[in-house]
């Protein structure tokens, strides 16, 4: 278990923020850090890794302390024992695909290489530099290269959000093929709610640098997202009288048109010209 | 070709090759710490390091003498303690010459380093290697071409050095006289011809090595700051 308490002052595009986290990490979960971009997500998993120093705080991994900034302790990211996905990947362009994978690996813990390649589908590649790949070689390269030295913890920063769609839920797959295998506790930083729902088996949501609720992904995403709303504002072009009510056609000034049916009592405070708001909502 | 000018071009090259393999050992950790390290005082560092190219290398030059000389505090420790006396000697010059091309070897791989991205180093890092893995495995070798431009630049600026050689060795055939202040000298001795052969040795020697910087810079596509 990864024990977080920490707190650290931020600048963000709406000020000063300050970031302060207090949870616990399951071992051997996959867990989604999520919220929409700019509430220090990234920044909390670069504290993790040892990348960016929190203001003041505590980090725990199983017995070993991390961080303390009340015992002066801050032990280094290469100490930490952990892979990290970079959002732009951060392979090295001097480095073969193969030569990426080789660098991250100790003398101890060695997976094949050849089979790590092979598992990711990127053993075609073992001789191209990095620069001549594609979004999705690039990504299973750099998630090879993560887990190459096998992390106690591995960190994904966005890992799919350069990608699209089909890519994107092809690489999902391999993260939890990967997750799978290795059982190494997994930290996903993500603003996309379906991935989120799809891989990770806990989540912390996070707005504006505090965890506003975690749990289940499953319960709390879908729960959330049934209780968005679309909204549109326009102006009532027509009122037509229908079996059982009134159908009233309200277009906006984009011309989009949107058909609402109204019931007798409504329709007595509604006539043709009066500007309205309609809400939908998914059920 | 006379035994004398033979002499004064390979003194030259001597001096300009001397300086530039002390530049390489000496600048890549300057260039590393300027590129990286928050310390504060960082900023009186970069200007003492650029000094050389704003200031005339008769004021450098000048202090060197002064700092050479026995009558004061180090001169006289390099005296007391080395039995040393820099002052008119090649190892003179040499010491100069490094402090002088300072900016020519640390300005290119600074601006080099910092233009890569932040993720490279930090990535390496969470791979478990040191800095000094990562320095020479991750960071060196994706920025060959401004490693390129400041040993070229070093190269070409020491050979032409001439202003602080003058201060600190004056001209002594063998020991000091090398090209730049062979030109004057020989002008001043109205010998155009001698002169005009060293010139050209220079200017050539420059050209060159100038043409191999652009030429590396256009086919990288990696524009280091000259």
């Amino acid at each position: 278990m990864i024990h977080i308490d920490i707190k650290k002052k931020l600048l963000s595009s709406e000020g000063v923020m300050t970031l302060e986290v207090n949870t616990d990490i399951q071992a051997g979960a996959l867990t989604a850090l999520f919220g929409p971009s700019g509430v220090g997500k990234t920044t909390l998993l670069r504290i993790i890794a040892g990348l960016t120093k929190p203001d003041s705080g505590i980090i725990r991994c199983g017995d070993q302390v991390w961080f303390d900034s009340e015992r002066g302790i801050d032990i280094s990211t290469q100490t930490r024992h952990i892979g990290m996905m970079f959002q732009d990947y951060a392979l090295f362009p001097n480095m073969t695909v193969e030569q990426n994978i080789r660098f991250a690996q100790d003398h101890e813990n060695r997976i094949s290489i050849q089979s790590l390649m092979e598992m990711l589908q990127i053993a075609e590649f073992a001789k191209r530099r990095s620069e001549n790949l594609s979004g999705g070689q690039k990504q299973r390269v750099a998630l090879a290269r993560a887990i190459a030295r096998r992390p106690s913890l591995l960190l994904l920063d966005e890992p799919l959000s350069a990608l699209d769609t089909t890519m994107r839920i092809m690489l999902q797959d391999e993260i939890l093929k990967v997750h799978r295998l290795f059982g190494s506790t997994t930290i996903l930083v993500s603003h996309d709610r379906d991935e989120v729902i799809r891989l990770a088996e806990h989540v912390l949501c996070i707005e504006r640098g505090v965890v506003t609720v975690e749990g289940n992904p499953q319960n709390i995403l879908s729960e959330q997202s049934a209780k968005e709303r679309h909204q549109i504002a326009g102006q009532i072009s027509l009122i037509e009288k229908q079996e059982g009510g009134y159908i009233v056609t309200v277009k906006t000034g984009d011309n989009i048109q949107a058909k609402v049916v109204v019931g007798e009592n409504d329709i007595r405070e509604l006539s043709v010209g009066d500007h309205v708001r309609v809400l939908s909502k998914a059920i | 070709m006379d035994a004398e000018f033979l002499q004064t071009v390979l003194l030259t090259l001597k001096l300009a090759v001397s300086t530039t393999l002390i530049l390489i050992i000496v600048g890549l950790p300057i260039a590393w710490f300027l590129a990286y390290s928050h310390f504060k005082l960082k900023p009186v560092i970069e200007a003492l390091v650029s000094m050389p190219l704003v200031l005339p290398p008769t004021v450098l030059g000048y202090y060197f003498l002064i700092a050479y000389s026995p009558r004061y505090f180090f001169g006289e420790w390099l005296v007391r303690v080395f039995n040393v006396r820099l002052a008119f000697t090649f190892e003179g010059i040499l010491i100069a010459s490094v402090v002088f091309g300072l900016p020519f070897m640390i300005q290119p791989l600074q601006s080099g380093l910092r233009s890569l991205p932040e993720s490279l180093r930090e990535a390496s890092h969470t791979l478990g290697k040191s800095e000094i893995v990562t320095f020479f495995r991750v960071l060196l070798p994706n920025i060959k071409p401004s490693l390129i431009t400041a040993i070229a630049l070093t190269f070409a600026h020491s050979i032409g050095e001439f202003g602080i050689v003058l201060m600190v060795g004056g001209n002594m055939p063998g020991i000091t006289r090398v090209a730049s202040v062979a030109i004057y000298d020989e002008v001043q001795s109205l010998n155009y011809a001698t002169a005009n052969n060293y010139a050209l040795i220079l200017f050539a020697t420059s050209f060159v090595l100038l043409t191999v910087i652009y030429s590396i810079n256009k086919k990288r596509n990696t524009w280091t700051a000259l």
